[in-house]
């Protein structure tokens, strides 16, 4: 306690949580701190022998560690804003070629002489097929979840759990050639029944050809989330603790009423960060959906007609053949996917941070 | 609002362990009844078995039977989230749900009745709070987390949360071992207005809580560890503490053994 280098620091340190405290109804961890406060005055004055205070040592381990750390984090602002800085660099002159409007143009051609691209078709593909993957496998790989954490009897939800990682570990390209190759056959048959049963809605209209489509994309975007939501909020839900659960139960709930009262609300938090994983991976995934998606530019809702194409697909497909005009314009369209990502992220956390006081007391 | 517990021959495994074997007693209505003992004599074990709740942990089982005024708590027919409903459970460490309020903390096993009314759930909050010496603590803060006030109110407010949907029997595992002198005051005060409406039996270390709160003591005990744990002597709490009838019972409360 004698090593504080000098008092105003100590009541720097205690003096913030005391502050905090006064609107902060816990309060436990703003009184122990208040009272090391107080207990280390005395003693830390003790310690130095009623003489005069020690002086505050300029260079030491301390300092140097201090120094190190600061440099580890400025490294990372350094190479962030290195990337940024080339892509604006690469991507402005192609912007600046553009012929069309980069918003709102539905096509791709930023190699001709007169470069026309819109970034509108491929954004708008990209978050329709993840939004409609997590539409698709975040109620599927939460169910897993909750059988594998609560309903399995502990063997089969262990030899299960890891069945289900070994899922993430396969290479996208695997699960793009198989939706290409196999999978195309069966959503190719069922795309066929919603068009002639449910041609009425926008969704599942048109005259053909079927399979190569955005519900093909988003299906096999959807098996390749899975793992990673599945997981995440398996583990989140594991970690409930069993006072609570009990406390459920014991005010008489069934095991879906207790799942409902203790488990969810308070892996709630845990399961946005899951589905936002899940999200960021569905967003930024490049090979399985240019394998599995028709390539179309053009705004449509249509689901299962040849179709769609996404920012990060359009990259991979497109860069080989692209000139310098071509690679600006690609880009650009990454950093569209990067504002899309951050955006996302952003919400998430908004909603975790607005729900704060009740998640942080949970602690 | 109270009811009569009858335990006969009840054995309770854990697994392959058997954990407490042929308890019989009876538990009076409107009577405070204190189960005493050393570490590991399965007097928690008994106090869950009389709501069902030891089933919950995996590989656990009861035999024997255990009725409430007549009825087979076990029988087959017998739907378990109706039984915990009419015997409410209050836990060693205060457990409020951490992502509720005070209020949906305290309605939260009205919600799992179905009772959805706003007049209904105010009514009963408040009159469940007010009953656990709580409202007037809570009642300008009733929006915020339950887990944000001292340990001695989270336990009011599971005490609350019990009563709230209105038990025939209250269950208290070691309520106060984490609680404070003060906080345990608050809650043995509680104990004696509680009973007169409900059966109140309650699992304690403490032994001078026993003899405060109770008016019936139940002592257990085992031979050594791995026996099952079983009942030695069941009587009213005056006798158990002045004259009890078996030599164990006195090495015990006297303090020479456990």
């Amino acid at each position: 306690m004698g090593d504080y280098p000098s008092r105003s620091a100590n009541a720097g340190t205690g003096g913030t949580p005391v502050t905090e405290g006064r609107e902060w109804p816990a309060g436990a961890s703003a009184r122990v701190a208040e009272n090391s406060f107080h207990t280390s005055g005395p003693s830390g004055s003790g310690l130095g022998g009623g003489g005069a205070l020690p002086r505050a040592r300029r260079f030491g381990a301390e300092r140097a560690f201090r120094g190190l750390t600061m440099a580890a984090g400025t490294a990372v602002l350094v190479v962030i804003a290195a990337i940024a800085i080339f892509l604006v660099a690469k991507a402005v002159p192609a912007l600046r070629a553009n012929t069309e409007n980069f918003w709102s143009f539905e096509g791709w051609f930023p190699n001709d002489a007169e470069p026309k691209f819109g970034i509108g078709a491929l954004a708008f593909g990209t978050v329709l097929s993840s939004a409609l993957a997590l539409l698709v496998a975040v109620p599927i790989a939460l169910g897993i979840a909750l059988y594998l954490s609560h309903y399995a009897p502990r063997r089969l939800g262990t030899t299960l759990g890891f069945l289900i990682d070994l899922l993430a570990a396969v290479p996208s390209v695997v699960f793009g050639l198989w939706g290409r190759e196999v999978f195309i056959n069966p959503v190719r048959d069922f795309s066929v029944w919603l068009n002639e049963y449910f041609s009425w809605l926008p969704l599942f209209g048109g005259d053909g050809p079927f399979g190569r489509s955005i519900l093909l994309g988003a299906l096999v975007l959807a098996i390749m989330v899975l793992p990673i939501i599945t997981s995440l909020s398996r583990e989140v839900f594991l970690q409930t603790p069993t006072a609570n659960e009990e406390a459920a139960l014991a005010l008489g709930a069934t095991r879906w009423e207790m799942i409902r009262t203790a488990v969810l609300p308070y892996g709630r938090p845990g399961i946005i960060a899951a589905v936002m994983l899940g999200l960021g991976r569905a967003l930024g995934e490049t090979i399985a959906l240019a394998l599995t998606l028709g390539i179309t530019f053009g705004i449509s809702f249509n689901l299962i007609e040849n179709g769609g194409n996404t920012i990060a697909a359009n990259i991979a497909n497109a860069f080989g053949e692209a000139n310098e005009t071509g690679r600006g314009a690609l880009i650009a369209s990454g950093l569209v996917l990067f504002a899309i990502t951050l955006i996302v992220n952003i919400t998430a956390r908004a909603i975790i941070y607005r729900r704060r006081e009740f998640t942080e007391s949970a602690a | 609002m109270a009811k009569r517990i009858e335990a006969s021959n009840v054995t309770a495994y854990y697994g392959g362990f058997k954990a407490i074997e042929n308890i019989n007693l009876t538990v009076e209505p409107k009577t405070v009844t204190a189960l005493i003992g050393p570490s590991g004599c399965g007097k928690s074990t008994f106090l869950r078995s009389i709501n069902r709740m030891h089933e919950v942990l995996p590989g656990a089982r009861v035999e024997g039977s255990l009725t409430i005024d007549g009825q087979d708590i076990y029988d087959r027919d017998v739907d378990v989230t109706a039984v915990r409903r009419m015997i409410g459970m209050v836990f060693q460490r205060p457990n409020p749900f951490p992502t509720m309020s005070i209020y949906e903390n305290v309605v939260a096993g009205l919600r799992l009745n179905g009772v959805r009314r706003k007049s209904i759930l105010d009514e009963a909050a408040e009159k469940a709070l007010r009953s656990a010496n709580l409202w007037d603590e809570v009642k300008d803060r009733l929006g915020k987390p339950g887990a944000g006030l001292s340990g001695g109110q989270q336990q009011r407010l599971c005490i609350a949360r019990t009563i709230a949907v209105e038990p025939q029997v209250v269950l208290m595992d070691e309520p106060c071992s984490a609680l404070d002198p003060i906080s345990t005051l608050a809650i043995e005060d509680l104990m004696f207005q509680l009973k007169d409406k409900f059966t109140i039996i309650i699992v304690t270390h403490n032994m001078q809580q026993a003899a405060r709160v109770s008016d019936r003591t139940a002592f257990f005990s085992i031979e050594k560890t791995g026996d099952p744990g079983r009942l030695i002597e069941y009587d009213n709490t005056q006798k158990i503490f002045s004259n009890p009838s078996v030599k164990k019972t006195e090495d015990y409360i006297t303090g020479r053994f456990g």
